[in-house]
């Protein structure tokens, strides 16, 4: 590999050709601040329009200062990044950008987590020389996000979220000069547009522009009403990365602190959307073994069978692929499939009426706050889930009651719809669904137990991978993609008829849940997300069942309760037994 | 940018497509389009815009995008007798500033907007190439010269 | 007989187009339509005295007709050949008539090398321009030379972007060239944007052919066969003419596949610029005509080497085209002899403001400031004080009386704080105020401004609000500071062009007239009488007589006193409208 020499701060340099100043500096240890840049772990994304001017440096022979994010080094570069030119500068910009900027921190939600304030602390910025006009836009509030752009930076990181990695295309540049901003089309609100709500644009933010919808206080008031059962679920993600809101390191797996800290807050049954996720399995398991045989016997259209368990991807479909609405299983999602559990059949075990229970989900993600409030979620305008918050959000409750999170005891969930198989935990990793539902279809389609559980093959973070699983003689192609732009790919194949998959996984964001828009912010280093999958990896691997179908409960509940699979999906909540 | 909303005709969906397809509905001709479109229309509503996404396959938001980043487009229909001021340098320094404050005080509008009888809108474009002329002012396609604040009566007389 | 009218902007604004009308009826009533032909030619140039009908081959340069006008002309010129003096140019000083624009101030320093064409043939018939040489350096470097050799010509030239940027075009294509790829471009921008410039429009309107030649020359030099102009959607008149000079050139077999048997295809289509200055940068005009917001990006990479469509891109301005044929024909030893050691050649002022012959003008590089402002424009209108000449529109900077004998090229005008830029030239006089003018170009770039990087977006707001501060006098010292400081940080961190050139009128004003701003935000006072808000307006008590006539005008009930009693303004309701003045019949209010 060609390589080049240079010195930077009189530190002498090697890097390959082709690397930028900026990371040609961090690889000699010296930090130079950015705020618009912005680099997507592995994938091979980078968000580096040269905008904010944050990251300038001297270069010497050149007559401008140069942004270190976007200029590459060439050989004998003399490179000074703190310059008294380069500093003042770098403040001068800063202040600029902060003389544009509300000055609310103190009740920002983003204060404590915002790169923007972090800036500002790191330069000592004590006052700002530069004041005049602000510009102003209207909020916007949908089920799931809230776009404040008066705090926008025009960092564009959200633009090339749901652009270039998720292809959404909701969001684009607009106006320009000092009016410019980032918005949906015609300025119109998110919930009209089609936002899918998957919250990477909220995880890539650095200021407050774009942040969750919260309900904490909600959760909270609900709590505090004597008259309400409230349970709560939790998502297999959430336990892998809420550590890290508390200073512990990532894919530090804080399970029983999490359900320690759920009681304490007040919450009747702590229960586990794993269970959930199990059923979930058995659903879309049976699916795909019906769907299956009917292939088999010669109805090509039945295959591909696409996982349905993401709302985000849901919603994604439905705007982009409608043509093709009937290749998704019918199967809910988890969240949604504990809901009228937990209303219809748990509320009946305790002699709780449907009006006095509060169902709460703890999810990695936004788009389940949008899941709750969809139609077909809710009987008579009562919802299936009344309120999903955020892991964020969670550890903002978890703070609010001043519980000392990393001081408690492991606690057990409850029982019965806190009991969860491996297969469960790992629904919130990218190919953890597909493995879970790989485990019961080979159990069920052959009538032979697996020799081994793991599918190493269906793991990773490539953002496309595929593997053949072979069912007893029977080969089965999987096809797994995380990221909605990955999906397109694989979904444009399926409509020219390219695809040869058997049964596809995905996940809206990349990584999965444990990369949800709802999470602690990985700040794009896939190391964190690496760290958390491995956690679900390892939940799994000690659970005593880690196959869904051999849930006892899970049994239980189609032997009391349901029937048999495939029903939960068709049947009116309120009338389980139709 | 405001607005106002409209409901396409058939045939005005067909004439959007007619254009797309002139251009082979290549992504990269969006400005084109928006030219073309805008010249039939006379402004470009957010119905057109949203059609003309979907028949070059690329985000509205992205039409959007490009509708407001160019002075030339516009979401609103101009005055039956658009009005532009040059405001280039010539005609800055030769008194467009006091030209066109005769038009907003006479017409009662500002910059951008339209009498409310829809006879003129006033905006302001950045020299014409008629330097020698300066200020000039343009109505339509006719160049107005040498204008002076006392002058402007006159001229929006020839309109009445 | 020809009788060339001009049909530029300018002009046709003044009817020139029923001038020739006109003529034609006149001419063919009186049966001459076979003996004097009636041509409507580019710009002339001298749009002061537009329109302008000129008489060939006696030179005769007659002013400001108007319609009515052409009976007199025809019956006495064309038939009786006597020249009808009241229509002839006057000679400024001597009050005489100038029968051949030879002898004309304004012509006599002027050498047209870019503009060769325009004004002698109609720029709508090919073969026109055929005769004068035209598509003979195309044919040359097709049947001579190798694209290296071309490129050499161009290099030897020392012909320099005319865009403003001055980069060496033959470098420029010389590096296009050298990269590999199945397609290149060859585009040109004619997306002037300067306000106050019309030098590019008028060679497109004026001979567009040689625009076109210069393309293909290009194309054959960098190895490309599709070439792209970028041209304003404002300017309607030249898109007609390039539409029409291309539709030609390809009838011709001067466009197309296999160009001359040379087996060369070169082939140009029109990309539409919707109103953004940003756009003259060429990442971003490359942006714009991929369909794109006209955001600028980052360079290296340059479009040499990934432009158009992520292709190697050759972008040259207008002007810099223009010149290119001529080298061909002439040598790059002629064209080189031009100019000063650095700057070669000449170069298009679009000469506007205050200044007695506005027009367009071409002068060899080295020309001084003082030649083309008082001799070629005439000296400042209504006699008075020259203050300042603002060259490179909002990117440059305002010259002053110290700088009147700098000879113009490329670095002088770096060096004195402004810079070449496209060629916009405005005269400012007494009445002028620097701040306001600053501000005025200020007030552009905030406009203009893409948004994309911080320090133009939100700095050159700020800049404008400090400017309106001062001018509206509650500007400190500080504000003085903050603007050095801004303006500094602006021009060194901005992504583009447009940024880091944005604060020259504040810098170049600040060097050249800190005094105005010193009046501005220490004695609350605009020299120049210009700002508003620093002006009072007062009643001379000796004066009034108390007619009441200010006071029953005034819009805002400003003004108080009774009948016959001296009146008084209250400056703190006073909008300074002069209403009040211009009703006073006895000089007895007065602006301090």
């Amino acid at each position: 590999m060609e390589t080049i020499k240079l010195t930077i701060d009189n530190k002498p340099v090697e890097v390959p050709k082709g690397t930028s100043i900026l990371h040609a500096a961090k690889g000699a240890g010296i930090h130079i601040p950015t705020l618009c840049f912005f680099k997507l772990g592995d994938m091979p994304i980078e968000n580096r329009p040269g905008g904010c001017r944050v990251c300038v440096v001297e270069v010497q022979g050149r007559r401008n200062l140069a942004p270190a994010c976007v200029t590459d080094v060439t050989e004998g570069m003399v490179v000074k990044t703190h310059t008294i030119r380069a500093l003042n500068a770098r403040k001068t910009v800063l202040e600029l950008i902060l003389s544009d900027h509300p000055t609310d921190c103190l009740v920002c939600a983003k204060s404590g987590n915002c790169e923007l304030q972090t800036l500002a602390q790191d330069m000592g910025i004590r006052k700002l020389h530069y004041e005049g006009e602000q510009s102003h836009y209207r909020e916007d509030t949908s089920p799931a996000i809230i776009r404040d752009m008066d705090k926008c930076v025009r960092c564009r990181r959200c633009e090339m979220m749901c652009n270039d990695v998720q292809t959404v295309g909701v969001l684009s540049g607009i106006n320009r000069g000092f009016m410019s901003v980032v918005s949906p089309a015609f300025e119109m609100n998110l919930d009209h547009s089609v936002c899918t709500y998957c919250g990477q644009c909220v995880a890539v933010c650095p200021t407050g522009a774009l942040t969750e919808v919260d309900h904490t206080n909600a959760v909270i008031r609900a709590l505090a009403d004597p008259s309400k059962t409230v349970v709560v679920q939790t998502a297999p993600a959430v336990r892998a990365a809420l550590g890290e809101e508390f200073g512990l390191k990532p894919g530090t797996l804080v399970t029983g602190k999490m359900v320690a800290a759920l009681r304490q807050l007040g919450f009747d049954y702590v229960f586990d959307t794993d269970f959930a996720a199990d059923l979930t399995i058995m659903e879309e398991g049976t699916e795909l073994l019906n769907r299956l045989t009917q292939f088999l016997a010669g109805d090509k259209t039945k295959l591909p069978i696409l996982t349905s368990c993401c709302p985000a991807w849901v919603k994604f479909f439905e705007h982009q692929f409608p043509e093709m609405m009937d290749i998704p299983s019918t199967a809910k999602s988890p969240q949604q499939m504990f809901g009228p559990i937990a209303k219809e059949y748990f509320a009946k075990k305790i002699g709780v009426e449907r009006k006095d229970m509060v169902v709460v989900s703890i999810m990695p993600c936004l788009a389940k706050k949008y899941e709750c409030s969809r139609d077909e979620f809710s009987h008579n305008g009562s919802p299936d889930v009344d309120y999903s918050i955020s892991t964020r959000e969670l550890a903002n409750l978890i703070k609010q009651a001043n519980l000392e999170f990393d001081a408690l005891a492991d606690e057990d969930f409850d029982k019965p719809l806190g009991e969860s198989t491996g297969a469960s935990v790992i629904f919130g990793t990218t190919g953890g669904v597909i493995e879970a539902a790989v485990r019961t279809a080979y159990e069920l389609h052959t009538g032979n137990k697996l020799p081994k559980v793991d599918f190493e093959e269906l793991r990773g973070l490539a953002g496309i991978r595929s593997a053949t699983i072979d069912f007893g003689g029977l080969p089965i192609n999987i096809g797994i993609a995380h990221g909605l732009g990955n999906a397109r790919k694989l979904l444009e194949d399926i409509r020219e008829g390219k695809s040869t998959f058997h049964a596809i996984e995905i996940m809206a964001c990349p990584g999965g849940c444990i990369g949800g828009g709802g999470q602690p912010l990985h700040h794009g280093d896939f190391s964190i997300l690496k760290a958390r999958q491995e956690a679900l990896y390892r939940e799994d691997a000690g659970k005593p069942i880690r196959k869904s179908h051999e849930n006892p409960f899970i049994i239980e509940l189609y032997k009391e309760f349901l029937g048999k699979p495939l029903k939960l999906i068709y049947i009116n909540p309120s009338h389980p037994e139709e | 940018m405001s607005s106002i909303k409209v409901e396409l005709k058939q045939c005005e969906i067909d004439k959007i497509k007619e254009i797309c397809q002139s251009f082979n509905n290549e992504p990269g001709e969006l400005i084109n389009v928006l030219h073309k479109a805008q010249g039939h229309f006379g402004y470009l509503p957010a119905e057109v815009q949203e059609e003309i996404a979907l028949e070059l396959k690329i985000s509205v938001a992205k039409v959007y995008g490009v509708v407001t980043f160019y002075s030339f487009f516009t979401m609103l229909p101009k005055g039956l007798h658009p009005i532009s001021i040059c405001t280039g340098t010539a005609c800055y320094v030769r008194g467009a500033e006091k030209v066109l404050d005769e038009f907003k005080r006479i017409l009662n509008i500002q910059v951008g907007d339209t009498t409310k009888d829809g006879r003129f809108s006033l905006s302001c474009l950045r020299c014409v190439g008629a330097c020698g002329l300066a200020p000039v002012v343009m109505i339509g396609e006719k160049v107005y010269g040498r204008v002076s604040p006392d002058g402007v009566k006159d001229i929006l007389n020839e309109y009445s | 007989m020809h009788l060339l009218v001009c049909g530029g902007t300018g002009c046709k604004s003044s009817a020139s187009d029923t001038i020739v009308e006109n003529l034609k009826a006149e001419l063919e009533h009186n049966s001459l339509e076979d003996d004097v032909q009636v041509i409507m030619t580019g710009c002339f140039g001298f749009c002061e005295q537009g329109p302008v009908v000129k008489v060939m081959p006696d030179n005769t340069f007659y002013v400001r007709v108007t319609p009515g006008d052409v009976k007199e002309l025809v019956a006495e010129h064309i038939i009786k050949g006597r020249k009808v003096r009241r229509l002839l140019y006057e000679n400024p000083e001597t009050k005489e008539p100038v029968s051949d624009s030879k002898h004309m101030g304004f012509y006599r320093k002027q050498i047209r090398v870019a503009l060769r064409n325009c004004g002698f043939i109609n720029p709508e018939n090919i073969d026109e321009y055929i005769a004068r040489d035209g598509y003979s350096a195309l044919a040359k470097a097709l049947g001579e030379l190798s694209p290296q050799q071309a490129i050499d010509i161009i290099k030897k030239s020392g012909l320099r972007g005319r865009g403003g940027g001055g980069f060496p075009t033959g470098i420029k294509w010389e590096l296009t060239s050298k990269f590999e790829a199945d397609q290149k471009y060859v585009v040109c921008n004619a997306d002037e944007g300067d306000p106050g410039a019309f030098m590019d429009r008028s060679v497109l309107e004026g001979d567009p052919h040689s625009v076109i030649e210069a393309m293909a020359i290009c194309g054959y030099c960098i190895g490309a066969s599709k070439g792209l102009v970028y041209i304003r959607a404002e300017y309607p008149l030249a898109i007609e003419r390039l539409k029409i000079a291309i539709k030609q050139a390809q009838e011709y077999g001067l466009l197309g596949l296999d160009i001359l048997g040379s087996k060369f295809s070169f082939d140009i289509s029109l990309r539409y610029g919707a109103g953004a200055f940003v756009c003259g940068e060429e990442t971003a005009l490359i942006h714009s005509m991929e369909g794109h917001r006209g955001e600028p990006t980052v360079k290296p990479p340059f479009p040499a080497e990934s432009g158009y469509m992520k292709k190697p891109t050759v972008v040259n301005n207008v002007e810099t085209y223009a010149n290119v044929p001529v080298i061909f024909n002439k040598g790059a030893d002629w064209f080189a002899s031009i100019g000063t050691e650095k700057s070669k050649g000449t170069k298009v002022f679009a000469l506007a403001g205050k200044i007695n012959n506005v027009g367009l003008i071409e002068v060899p590089m080295g020309t001084s400031l003082k030649e083309v402002i008082f001799e070629i424009g005439g000296g400042i209108k209504n006699n008075k004080e020259f203050k300042a000449v603002q060259t490179g529109g909002p990117s440059g900077g305002c010259l002053t009386s110290k700088h009147l004998d700098t000879p113009i090229d490329y670095d002088n005008l770096i060096a004195s704080g402004s810079m070449m830029g496209s060629g916009g030239m405005i005269v400012m006089d007494e009445d002028d105020c620097m701040v306001a003018m600053a501000r005025y170009y200020l007030d552009f770039t905030v406009d203009e401004s893409c948004g994309k990087c911080s320090p133009c977006r939100i700095g050159t707001m700020r800049l404008k609000e400090i400017l309106d501060k001062i001018i509206k006098g509650d500007g400190t010292m500080e504000d003085i500071d903050r603007l050095r400081n801004l303006s500094s940080v602006i021009k060194d961190s901005s992504l583009c062009g447009l940024g880091q050139t944005a604060p020259n009128p504040v810098l170049s004003t600040l060097d050249n007239f800190m005094n105005e701003y010193l009046a501005h935000v220490k004695d609350k006072k605009c020299p120049a009488g210009r700002c508003k808000s620093l002006m009072i307006y007062k009643v001379i008590p000796e004066n009034c007589v108390g007619c009441t006539a200010c006071a029953r005008n005034c819009p805002v009930n400003a003004i108080s006193g009774e009948r016959k009693q001296t009146h008084f303004i209250d400056t703190s309701i006073c909008i300074k409208c002069g209403a009040c003045i211009e009703r006073c019949k006895f000089n007895a209010i007065v602006i301090n």
